[in-house]
């Protein structure tokens, strides 16, 4: 984003806070909070994304029914339209599907969902390749070339590819019918082994930088062992662009969760993430039906486009080049 | 230059390899054959007879060259759920996709060239603004959420266009083509433009940012001191030479596009490999899913090797830094 991109910041004529008044005083006088506060957009998107965090946090305050309890969902209450038209029944704020389930209910869970997906998934994914990455890195020779080949040859797949293999093998080792909370931990194994490959080659690169510094054969001389180096005093140096990485991968993640689960690979309908929801609502949509796909597809739509525009703007601000 | 392409073909060959063994375990480790094939109440004895005619009990090298062998051959085995030979399936569902992933990269050229140009020269147009909005959405919808709101647009409201299938083909040889009806022409409109939606945001970028650096170069000022029409600047010159990336990232997006092909394959529901693999995931067929990777694998290796021996013929200077290993 152009907009972030801001020019070197002017030094404040109030004296700077003084050094030791805790954390919160140096977050909030740094050069990253400073263009933070110079991009509006940014600002709008941090604070969609929050929100979207704390919908999921507190769907079942917030939801007027649990989506996931076939109890509470009764057929009399089946396609009722968005509260303002017409048709509109109080508490359906944004209208029920096919089977008496609130939309509103159902997006508050499906967005839980899709977020502990995706940023398990991130987790899992960053784990694995901030690992290989330091390895191969750190230690260099037959081992690296090996772990950067695997890379190579996965980076020239698509994630999406990937992931649909990983599930569908997973499928069929463990047949077909896996609950729902096992297609969950699937769908994070699948997300975490599509997108390592990114952390490791990143992680390997600041690492081939690093370890030829002085700090590193200090922490040798002393005698040190390797694994203490690399992650004590090594792997602090490469958190950066790390960081820069996984925001941008937890919207690429949710995408990839989504689309799995529209393409009916992903989160079973008794407990549908996001994904789920919109495929559920694509079939009602010739019925004109829109607003048990329109509602998810959109709470889906912003959600990744605050987090890309968060990505966006970190990945400007931690760039020292541009600034 | 020989043994560069001799090294980068070799590359790919290990590459297929690779992929060779992970499709082969796939076929033979995740899940038993045999149950896929004989009902639940098969005896014991009958099981057996299939196990050996599948040539199961044999040492797994021998297996897997077995595999390899019959697969170099397009000879990927039986579907599980279609109970008819993969490599049919997939020949008969290959030019669908072929012809969608052509359409959505020629829309994606043309248009995202269009207004990379636009947005290069007329920086601060309301236009350009409109484009860099389409490339923010191109960028961050889902596909699917693109071709479903395609459908609502112009299917279900405005009653335009077809929102699933081919519409009506014309067979050429083996080849099926709906290039050539009102109807197949019509059906293709909507899946090229979300298949190619991400990509013409991706060459738009390209081509602006390219447009705007060589604009910058000396030789367009000499240019311009020379008297040059604006237009023979633009087009002539500064055009021409940013199009050698760009046909480098649409060549190797080509591949990407065949897989995303998947998504939009089950929104319209286009007859297609995408569509066949992605019911073969749902239903656990795996000959089905060990064959598509094989194939787009194929498909992917042969693209990246082209391109890759494409530009040393195109840029010479790239020649002496490729070559020599770093």
């Amino acid at each position: 984003m152009s907009d972030a991109v801001v020019p070197h910041r002017v030094e404040p004529s109030a004296p700077r806070a003084r050094a030791g008044t805790g954390w919160i005083k140096r977050a909030l006088d740094s050069d990253i909070f400073y263009s933070f506060r110079r991009s509006r957009m940014t600002m709008v998107a941090a604070a969609v994304t929050v929100l979207f965090f704390l919908l999921a946090l507190f769907a079942s305050q917030l939801a007027v029914q649990n989506p996931f309890d076939p109890a509470q969902l009764q057929l009399m209450n089946s396609r009722i339209s968005p509260l303002w038209t017409a048709d509109g029944q109080s508490p359906f704020l944004l209208g029920t599907d096919e089977q008496g389930r609130d939309v509103f209910s159902a997006i508050l869970y499906g967005l839980r969902i899709s977020l502990v997906v995706g940023v398990l998934g991130v987790i899992f994914a960053g784990a694995l390749g901030i690992t290989l990455g330091l390895i191969a890195g750190y230690v260099g020779g037959a081992v690296d070339g090996l772990i950067m080949r695997i890379a190579d040859v996965q980076l020239t797949f698509p994630a999406i590819l990937i992931a649909l293999l990983v599930n569908g093998v997973a499928k069929s080792v463990f047949g077909n019918r896996l609950d729902a909370m096992s297609t969950l931990a699937v769908l994070v194994v699948a997300i975490g082994l599509s997108f390592w490959v990114q952390y490791a080659r990143t992680v390997r690169g600041s690492v081939m930088v690093e370890k030829n510094k002085d700090y590193v054969a200090a922490a040798q001389l002393i005698g040190l062992p390797a694994p203490k180096i690399i992650f004590r005093h090594v792997l602090p140096n490469t958190m950066g662009p790390i960081l820069v990485i996984a925001t941008i991968n937890l919207a690429l993640a949710v995408i990839t969760e989504a689309t799995l689960s529209f393409l009916g690979a992903g989160m079973p309908d008794t407990m549908p993430s996001l994904g789920t929801l919109i495929r559920i609502g694509n079939n009602y949509l010739f019925a004109g039906e829109w607003w048990i796909v329109a509602f998810p597809g959109i709470a889906l739509a912003g959600l990744i486009l605050s987090i890309n525009l968060l990505g966006d703007w970190l990945r400007d601000a931690l760039n020292p080049k541009l600034r | 230059m020989l043994a560069f392409t001799l090294r980068r073909a070799i590359q790919a060959i290990g590459v297929m390899i690779a992929v060779g063994v992970i499709a082969f375990s796939m076929f033979r480790f995740a899940g038993d054959p045999v149950n896929q094939i004989v009902s639940l109440d098969t005896p014991a004895a009958e099981r057996e007879a299939v196990r050996k005619s599948l040539g199961l009990d044999d040492p797994v090298p021998v297996q897997f060259a077995r595999y390899f062998v019959n697969a170099a051959q397009f000879k990927f085995g039986v579907s599980y759920q279609f109970r008819q030979p993969v490599s049919n399936l997939l020949m008969e569902r290959m030019p669908a996709t072929l012809e969608l992933a052509a359409c959505a990269t020629v829309f994606a050229m043309v248009f995202g060239i269009l207004m990379g140009v636009y947005s290069a020269l007329r920086r601060d147009t309301i236009l350009t603004k409109f484009f860099q909005a389409v490339s923010l959405i191109g960028i961050s919808l889902p596909t699917f959420l693109i071709g479903i709101l395609l459908i609502y647009l112009f299917s279900v409201t405005l009653g335009w266009l077809p929102s699933f299938g081919r519409g009506d083909v014309v067979r050429i040889g083996w080849w099926t083509t709906g290039l050539l009806t009102l109807s197949g022409l019509k059906a293709l409109i909507m899946p090229s433009i979300t298949l190619g939606l991400f990509q013409m945001t991706l060459i738009m970028r390209l081509v602006r940012a390219e447009m705007l650096e060589v604009l910058r170069t000396d030789y367009i000022r000499f240019a311009r001191a020379r008297g040059l029409t604006t237009r023979a600047i633009h087009f002539g010159h500064a055009l021409k030479n940013t199009l050698v990336p760009v046909i480098t990232v649409a060549g190797l997006q080509f591949g990407s596009v065949i897989a995303f092909a998947i998504i939009t394959e089950t929104v319209f529901q286009w007859p297609g490999m995408g569509l066949l693999f992605v019911q073969a995931v749902q239903n656990v067929d795996i000959p089905i899913m060990a064959a598509y990777l094989l194939m787009v694998s194929l498909i992917f290796v042969t693209i990246n090797l082209i391109v890759d021996i494409l530009y040393t013929v195109v840029d010479p200077r790239l020649r002496s830094t490729i070559s020599r290993p770093a």
